[in-house]
C-alpha cells in the first residue's frame, strides 16, 4: 500500500471524495444519497488519507477531534428538531424556506440541516474509531 | 386578569429553580451574607400564594396550568385548595426563614453556596409536589424532592456515615414513589381521568372498583415510605447526617409531610372504606409509640427530635385514616402545629450544637443566662408541643382528643396510645427545651455565647406563630384550618376550637397526658435506660435489615453479572448468532410456515448470475483463506456482490449505503487486525470450527428461508402508496428513502445517530485502555504510549 503514486494520489482522491460527499449529501433528498451515506464517503477518504500518510496529518488537516465533530453533528440535529418548537409546532416538523440566492430560489430547510447532522455524526463517529486502531507507523 | 395570574404562578413555581442558578455565585460574591438576597426568592412565592387566600377561605379551588402532551392528556398543571395551599405557606415561609438560618449556620464552609442551591431547588420540587394537579407531575416532583434530599443529606459527603444516610433515604423514598406512580396508573385506568381535581368526583368508582386493594397498597407504599411510617421509620433518624437546616426543613417540617400529604388528599377518594380506617390508624398508632419510644431512648438533641417526628407522622396517619367528625380537624391543626414547633426545635438544636460545639443532652447545662433568646425560643415552641394553652399545640392536641374519644374499643385503644405517645413526646419536648439551660453549667468543647441574628431569628419568629396562632385563632381558622380540614375531608369543615379551656372529656385527657409526661422527664434517665435495654432486647432493626437487603442485592446482581457477562467474545457472539438461529427458524416450523421452493427464473440474465457467481466466490474464499487478511477481503468482494445485486433490483440506496459500509469493513477489520496482534491464520481445531460452522449455516439457512417466505407473501402496498403520495407533497423530497430517515421518521433517526456516537465514544475508550495496559506493560508498549500522547493531543 505504501507506494509512491497511492502516496501522492491519496490528497486529490481525498478532496475529491469529501467533494463528492457533500455532493451526496445534498443531493439526498431528491435522488439516492443523503447524510448517512455521504457520511461514509467522508469517512472512506479520510480513512485513504490515514492509509497513505499516517494518522498525524489526518487529525491535523481535520482540526477537531473527530468525536467533537461527531458531538456538534448531534447537536445540530437536535437544534433542527427545537426549531420548530420555536416556530409553534411539534418537535422535529421540517421547516422549508426559499430565499433567492443571486436570482435563483434556494430551498433551505430544518431537514437539510438535520441531515448535515447526521453526516457529522457518521464521519466523526466512524474516523474517530478509524484513527484509534490505526498504527502510527503505517 | 386570570391569565396574567397564572403567568405569575408559574413564574412562583420557577423561582427556587432560579435562585438555585443564582445561589453560587451570589455566594461567591457576598458569602455568607448571600442568605439575604436569597431569601427572598421563598419570600416573593409566600407572598404570592398569599394572595390566594381570600379566594381558598371562600371555599373556590385555584387551578391553572399548560398543556405539556395532549395526546396523552398530560399537562403541567396545578391546583391551589385549602390542603394546598397550606403546605405551600409552610413550604416558603419556612423556606425563607431556612434559607437566612443556612447563611448563619454554614457561614464560611467552602461549599454553602452548593447547599444554598440544593435547598433552593428542593423547595422547587416540594411546592410543585403539594401544588400539582396532573399525576404526572405529582409524580416527577416527588422524586425530585427524593434526589434533592439524597444530595443535602449526603451533603457532607468526606463522611462515611452521611453517604450510607443518602442513599439509604434515596432508595426508600424513591422506592417508594416508584410504588406511588405504580397506583397512579391504575387509578388512571380505572377512572380515565389524569388529574387529582377531576379525581376528587370518582370517589364512587374508585372504591367499588375491583383494583381498589391494588390501589390502596400501591399508594400506601409510596406515602408510607416517605413519611417514615413503621417499619420504614428508619430512614428518617438516620438522615440527621445532614446539616441541621436541612433536617429542620426537610425532615420535620416539609419532605416527610409529602406522604401525609398525599393519604389527605387522596382521603376523599380512596377513604371511608374499612381497610383505609384500618390501615391507616394501625400503622399511624404503631408508629407513634415505637417513635415516642425510640426518642426517649436517644441523648442526642437532633435524633430526640428526629423520633418524635416520626411519632408526629404517625399521629397525622392515624387521623387521616381514622374518619371520625373531628379527624380532618385534628389532622389539619397538628400538621400546622407540628411545622411550626418542630422546626423552631430543630434550628434550636443546631443552634446550640454550633454554638456549644456538642449536642448531647448529658453533656449540655446552664445555657440559659448564656443564649437567653435561643433559651426563650425553645421554651415557646417545647410549651407548642407539649399542648399547653394558649398555644396552637394545645388547640391541635384538644381537636385530637376531641376526635378520637368515642365508646368504641377502636377508640378507646386509639386515645390510649395518642395519650401515651402525646405524653412521651412532651417528655422530649422539655427535655430538649430545659435540660440544655437549666442546672449548673457544663463545660463544652466551644465557648458558648448568644447565636448571630441569621440563626435566631428563625426559631424565634416559628415559636411566635405557634403563640399567636393559638391566642388569635379566631382568625387563623377560616383562613387555614377550615379550608384545611374542608380538603382533607372533601366536605365542607369549620374549625372552632379556641385557647379558651372548657370543661370536657379532650380537657380531662389533655391534663392526663400532661401529667404522665411530667412524670416521664422527672424520671428521664430511667425511661431511657428502660428503652435502651427494650431496643437492645430486640436487637434487630429495619435499619439493619435494610443493610442485609442492600448486602444480599449488591451479592446476587455480582453473581448474575458474572454469569451473563463472562467477558469472552466468543461466547457473546455464538450467543447472539445461535438465538437469531433460533427466532427464525423456530416460528417457521412452529406454524408450518415453510416457503415453497422457488423456480428458477427463466428470464435471469447472465449478468445478474455472474454477480450471484461473485458472491458465492466471495464466501468460498472467505471458507479457503489461509490468512485472516485474505478471509476479509474476500468477504469484501462478497459483499460488493450483494451491492451490485441491490443496484439492479431497483434499490440504489441501499446499495451505495452497502458499498460504503463494505470498504469501510474491510480497513477497519484490517485495522483491528493489526492493532490486536491476531494469529494470521485461525489454528484452532476441527472440533472448535464445527460447532461455530453448524450455527453460521443455521443462521443463513434462518435468513434465506425467511426472505424466501416474506417475498412469496401477498405484498400490501399501503406504505409504498403513502410515501408515493406525501414524499413529494408534504416533505418537498422526491427520494422517499431519504425522506423516511430525515422527515418522516426523523426522530428514530435522532436515536440513531445518538447510538453511532455513543458506540464510537464507547469503541474509543477502549482501545485506549488497550492502548494504556499496553504502555504500562513495559518497553515492549513504547510506540503505544507515543500512540496514547498522540491521542490526548487533539
Amino acid at each position: 500500500m505504501n507506494t509512491v503514486i497511492f502516496r501522492t494520489l491519496a490528497p486529490f482522491l481525498t478532496a475529491l471524495m469529501l467533494l463528492f460527499s457533500v455532493f451526496v449529501l445534498l443531493r439526498g433528498h431528491n435522488e439516492p444519497g443523503g447524510g448517512f451515506i455521504g457520511g461514509l464517503i467522508a469517512a472512506s477518504a479520510l480513512a485513504i488519507y490515514g492509509i497513505a500518510r499516517g494518522i498525524r496529518p489526518v487529525r491535523e488537516a481535520l482540526w477537531f477531534h473527530p468525536m467533537t465533530i461527531a458531538a456538534f453533528g448531534l447537536l445540530l440535529a437536535c437544534i433542527a428538531g427545537l426549531v420548530s418548537m420555536l416556530a409553534a409546532v411539534p418537535f422535529m416538523t421540517g421547516l422549508w424556506i426559499y430565499p433567492s440566492l443571486f436570482g435563483v430560489e434556494v430551498p433551505l430547510s430544518t431537514v437539510m440541516l438535520f441531515d448535515f447532522g447526521v453526516y457529522l455524526v457518521v464521519v466523526g463517529a466512524v474516523t474517530s474509531i478509524a484513527l484509534a486502531l490505526e498504527r502510527e507507523d503505517i | 386578569m386570570q391569565t396574567e395570574k397564572m403567568a405569575m404562578t408559574f413564574i412562583a413555581f420557577c423561582l427556587p429553580f432560579l435562585g438555585a442558578l443564582a445561589a453560587p455565585f451570589l455566594t461567591r460574591v457576598l458569602g455568607h451574607r448571600a442568605a439575604w438576597p436569597l431569601s427572598l426568592f421563598p419570600a416573593a412565592i409566600f407572598l404570592h400564594f398569599w394572595r390566594f387566600l381570600p379566594e381558598v377561605s371562600a371555599g373556590e379551588v385555584v387551578t391553572g396550568g399548560y398543556a405539556w402532551v395532549p395526546a396523552y392528556n398530560v399537562s403541567f398543571s396545578w391546583l391551589v385548595d385549602g390542603l394546598s395551599l397550606a403546605f405551600l405557606l409552610l413550604i416558603s415561609g419556612i423556606g425563607t426563614l431556612i434559607v437566612l438560618y443556612s447563611g448563619g449556620y454554614l457561614k464560611g464552609h467552602p461549599h454553602q453556596g452548593r447547599f444554598f442551591s440544593f435547598i433552593l431547588m428542593f423547595m422547587g420540587a416540594m411546592l410543585g409536589l403539594v401544588a400539582s394537579d396532573s399525576f404526572l407531575m405529582l409524580f416527577v416532583f416527588w422524586e425530585l424532592t427524593s434526589i434533592t434530599s439524597f444530595l443535602l443529606i449526603g451533603f457532607d459527603h468526606g463522611r462515611e456515615a452521611s453517604r450510607r444516610a443518602a442513599l439509604q433515604a434515596l432508595v426508600v423514598t424513591g422506592g417508594g414513589g416508584l410504588f406511588l406512580l405504580a397506583g397512579l396508573l391504575v387509578l388512571w385506568n380505572v377512572t380515565g381521568v389524569t388529574q387529582l381535581s377531576l379525581l376528587l368526583s370518582f370517589g364512587e368508582e374508585v372504591r367499588a372498583s375491583s383494583f381498589y386493594a391494588a390501589i390502596l397498597v400501591l399508594v400506601l407504599g409510596g406515602a408510607f415510605t416517605k413519611s417514615a411510617q413503621f417499619p420504614f421509620h428508619f430512614w428518617l433518624p438516620n438522615a440527621m447526617e445532614a446539616p441541621t437546616p436541612v433536617s429542620a426543613y426537610l425532615h420535620s417540617a416539609t419532605m416527610v409531610k409529602a406522604g401525609v400529604y398525599l393519604l389527605m388528599r387522596l382521603n376523599p377518594v380512596l377513604g371511608g372504606t374499612t381497610p383505609w380506617e384500618t390501615i391507616l390508624p394501625a400503622f399511624g398508632g404503631l408508629t407513634l409509640l415505637v417513635g415516642g419510644v425510640l426518642a426517649i431512648r436517644q441523648t442526642d438533641l437532633k435524633l430526640m427530635l428526629a423520633y418524635t417526628t416520626v411519632a408526629s407522622l404517625g399521629l397525622l396517619v392515624m387521623l387521616t385514616g381514622f374518619g371520625s367528625q373531628h379527624a380532618a380537624a385534628a389532622a389539619a391543626l397538628y400538621l400546622v402545629a407540628h411545622s411550626l414547633f418542630k422546626g423552631a426545635l430543630f434550628m434550636v438544636a443546631g443552634l446550640i450544637d454550633h454554638e456549644t460545639g456538642t449536642r448531647h443532652i448529658t453533656r449540655l447545662g446552664g445555657l440559659a443566662r448564656l443564649m437567653p433568646v435561643t433559651f426563650a425560643a425553645a421554651l415557646l415552641a417545647a410549651l407548642s408541643m407539649g399542648g399547653l394553652p394558649p398555644f396552637f399545640g394545645f388547640l391541635a392536641k384538644e381537636e385530637v382528643y376531641a376526635a378520637l374519644e368515642g365508646g368504641s374499643l377502636r377508640a378507646i385503644a386509639f386515645t390510649l396510645a395518642a395519650v401515651i405517645g402525646n405524653a412521651m413526646m412532651f417528655a422530649v419536648a422539655f427535655a430538649v427545651a430545659l435540660k440544655p439551660f437549666l442546672g449548673p453549667r457544663v463545660e463544652t468543647p466551644k465557648a458558648p455565647h448568644e447565636g448571630p441574628l441569621l440563626l435566631w431569628l428563625g426559631p424565634v419568629v416559628l415559636a411566635l406563630l405557634g403563640l399567636g396562632a393559638g391566642l388569635f385563632s379566631g382568625l387563623v381558622h377560616p383562613m387555614v384550618s377550615s379550608p384545611l380540614a374542608t380538603a382533607i375531608a372533601g366536605e365542607p369543615e369549620t374549625v372552632t376550637i379556641s385557647a379558651m379551656p372548657h370543661a370536657s372529656l379532650p380537657l380531662l385527657l389533655s391534663v392526663v397526658t400532661v401529667a404522665l409526661g411530667i412524670a416521664v422527664f422527672l424520671l428521664l434517665e430511667r425511661a431511657r435506660a428502660a428503652a435502651g435495654r427494650l431496643v437492645e432486647d430486640i436487637g434487630w432493626g429495619p435499619d439493619r435489615g435494610f443493610d442485609q437487603v442492600m448486602t444480599g442485592l449488591v451479592r446476587v446482581s455480582h453473581r448474575l453479572a458474572r454469569l451473563l457477562q463472562p467477558g469472552l467474545m466468543e461466547a457473546y457472539l455464538t450467543t447472539t448468532f445461535v438465538v437469531v438461529a433460533l427466532a427464525l427458524l423456530v416460528p417457521l416450523a412452529l406454524y408450518g410456515e415453510w416457503p415453497r421452493l422457488p423456480i428458477w427464473p427463466a428470464d435471469a440474465q447472465f449478468h445478474e448470475i455472474a454477480v450471484m457467481a461473485l458472491a458465492l466466490a466471495g464466501v468460498f474464499g472467505v471458507l479457503s483463506a489461509k490468512n485472516r487478511l485474505n478471509a476479509i477481503l474476500a468477504l469484501g468482494i462478497q459483499g460488493f456482490a450483494v451491492a451490485l445485486l441491490f443496484l439492479l433490483f431497483g434499490a440504489p440506496d441501499l446499495s451505495f449505503t452497502q458499498f460504503m459500509v463494505e470498504t469501510l469493513s474491510v480497513v477497519i477489520l484490517a485495522l483491528v487486525m493489526t492493532r490486536l496482534h491476531l494469529q494470521p491464520r485461525d489454528a484452532r481445531p476441527l472440533g472448535q470450527k464445527l460447532p461455530d460452522a453448524a450455527v453460521a449455516i443455521a443462521c443463513g439457512l434462518g435468513f434465506s428461508l425467511y426472505l424466501l417466505k416474506v417475498t412469496q407473501g401477498r405484498f400490501d402496498p399501503v406504505l409504498t402508496e403513502f410515501f408515493d403520495l406525501y414524499s413529494k407533497a408534504i416533505a418537498h423530497g422526491a427520494n422517499v428513502v431519504n425522506v423516511i430517515i430525515v422527515d418522516f421518521r426523523g426522530t428514530d433517526t435522532l436515536g440513531e445517530i445518538a447510538v453511532v456516537m455513543t458506540t464510537g465514544l464507547a469503541i474509543l475508550s477502549l482501545i485506549r485502555i488497550r492502548k494504556g495496559s499496553a504502555a504500562a506493560a513495559g518497553p515492549a508498549g513504547g510506540p503505544s504510549a507515543q500512540a496514547v500522547k498522540e491521542e490526548q493531543q487533539p
